[in-house]
């Protein structure tokens, strides 16, 4: 299989008529293709612009006390299409809360709100290309694509990269989860394995003994990082 | 990992609005700039009150989340010409409902002798017009459709 068809493969379509909300937002006339040099290759240019502390990455110590939850840690690499890793770029994630609640106010699922939890993070990756979050795993919620339908729990993700054709929007899942098999915005990606590239393992190395359960994901995003191998 | 090809694209979902914004995100330059001003709209025609708009110009970077009318805004200074390439900007649209960004450009009413010559423009055949913005009293005007009559040339990624 070639490395254009594993892509194919691995991106979902734009018009999934089981995900109700693209049936009138999903692009009719086909998309014009552009030689990939007039496109992909403009520097990524956010670092900078986007305000980064080291306080953002852990969502638990955001307010004046600890959200509820079961305490996690996710970490990872970024890695670019040769996999070699993405350095210093932005990582931004969001979530529900333990209870399955994003703090968003059009979110009107009946669970209850947390004092202590936001729900947002921000980080840079490191020379390795590793990203690090601790945050509380986030609950399933339902959602009114079809009759009775829930979301599985899970974590969305904001990418750069070192390119504009880099730039990546994702969710991530957690391991074992029932609702995922079900779950028709991860079944868009038409190769089974493609779905599987977006659930975390579970990673003794990374738990914490008497303090946090460890996830490890990686990311893979398009294209070759710009940045030298070494200074 | 490598060699299994890209990470799969995700909906950014309805519910980004208290984590992606930070703060002067729609300005992408501290001083003058030219204001655009547009509408993400859907296939019905309905203002899609939920969408991120992401527009790169160079090193310039700004993000605006769409209002309850669907309309966004942005602050960017206009490029130059490049080589045979009219100046433009790169556009990304983000919502619920949409399982991959979409791209687009979006070029300059007042440059059409470099616009007739843009070989993307060119690319984008007859429906040319919806990449050009319009200018009402010294703002760009630059709705975006994302199915539809009139709909938005959009670019592969």
């Amino acid at each position: 299989m070639s490395a254009q068809t594993t892509e194919e493969a691995f991106e979902p379509p734009y018009l999934w008529p089981a995900y109700r909300s693209t049936v009138l937002r999903a692009p009719k006339q086909p998309l014009v293709r552009l030689p990939s040099e007039w496109f992909h290759t403009i520097p990524g240019p956010v670092y900078g612009r986007v305000p980064v502390r080291p306080e953002d990455a852990d969502l638990t110590r955001q307010h004046a006390g600890e959200p509820l939850g079961e305490r996690i840690i996710l970490t990872g690499r970024v890695l670019d299409s040769d996999g070699r890793p993405v350095r210093g770029t932005l990582v931004e994630i969001w979530q529900a809360n333990a209870a399955g609640r994003y703090v968003d106010p059009s979110d009107q699922h009946p669970a209850p709100l947390d004092p202590n939890f936001t729900g947002a993070g921000r980080c840079l990756t490191d020379a390795e290309g590793r990203y690090r979050f601790v945050t509380v795993k986030p609950g399933a919620y339902p959602w009114r694509n079809d009759h009775n339908a829930w979301r599985p729990a899970h974590v969305h993700f904001s990418l750069f990269g070192s390119q504009l054709s880099s730039r990546l929007v994702t969710q991530m899942y957690f391991p074992g989860d029932p609702l995922i098999p079900q779950d028709p915005i991860l079944e868009a990606i038409p190769d089974p394995r493609g779905r599987e590239r977006l659930v975390a393992a579970f990673d003794r190395e990374v738990t914490q003994p008497e303090w946090a359960l460890g996830y490890r994901w990686d990311i893979v995003l398009r294209g070759r990082d710009a940045t030298p191998m070494e200074a | 990992m490598a060699g299994q090809g890209p990470t799969p694209s995700q909906t950014v979902g309805p519910f980004f609005g208290f984590a992606m914004p930070f703060p002067d995100d729609t300005r992408a330059v501290s001083g003058d700039g030219v204001r655009i001003e547009g509408q993400l709209l859907d296939g019905a025609g309905e203002p899609v009150p939920d969408g991120l708009i992401e527009v790169w110009q160079g090193e310039e970077f700004a993000r605006c989340r769409t209002d309850p009318e669907g309309v966004f805004h942005f602050v960017v200074s206009k490029p130059p010409a490049n080589g045979s390439h009219a100046p433009h900007l790169e556009l990304y649209v983000f919502a619920r409902g949409l399982l991959r960004q979409l791209a687009t450009r979006l070029y300059f009413p007042d440059e059409e002798a470099a616009n007739a010559a843009d070989p993307a423009l060119e690319l984008a055949g007859d429906r040319r017009g919806t990449l050009v913005a319009r200018d009402e009293g010294g703002i760009l005007r630059f709705d975006i459709r994302l199915q539809g009559e009139g709909e938005t040339v959009f670019f592969e990624l």
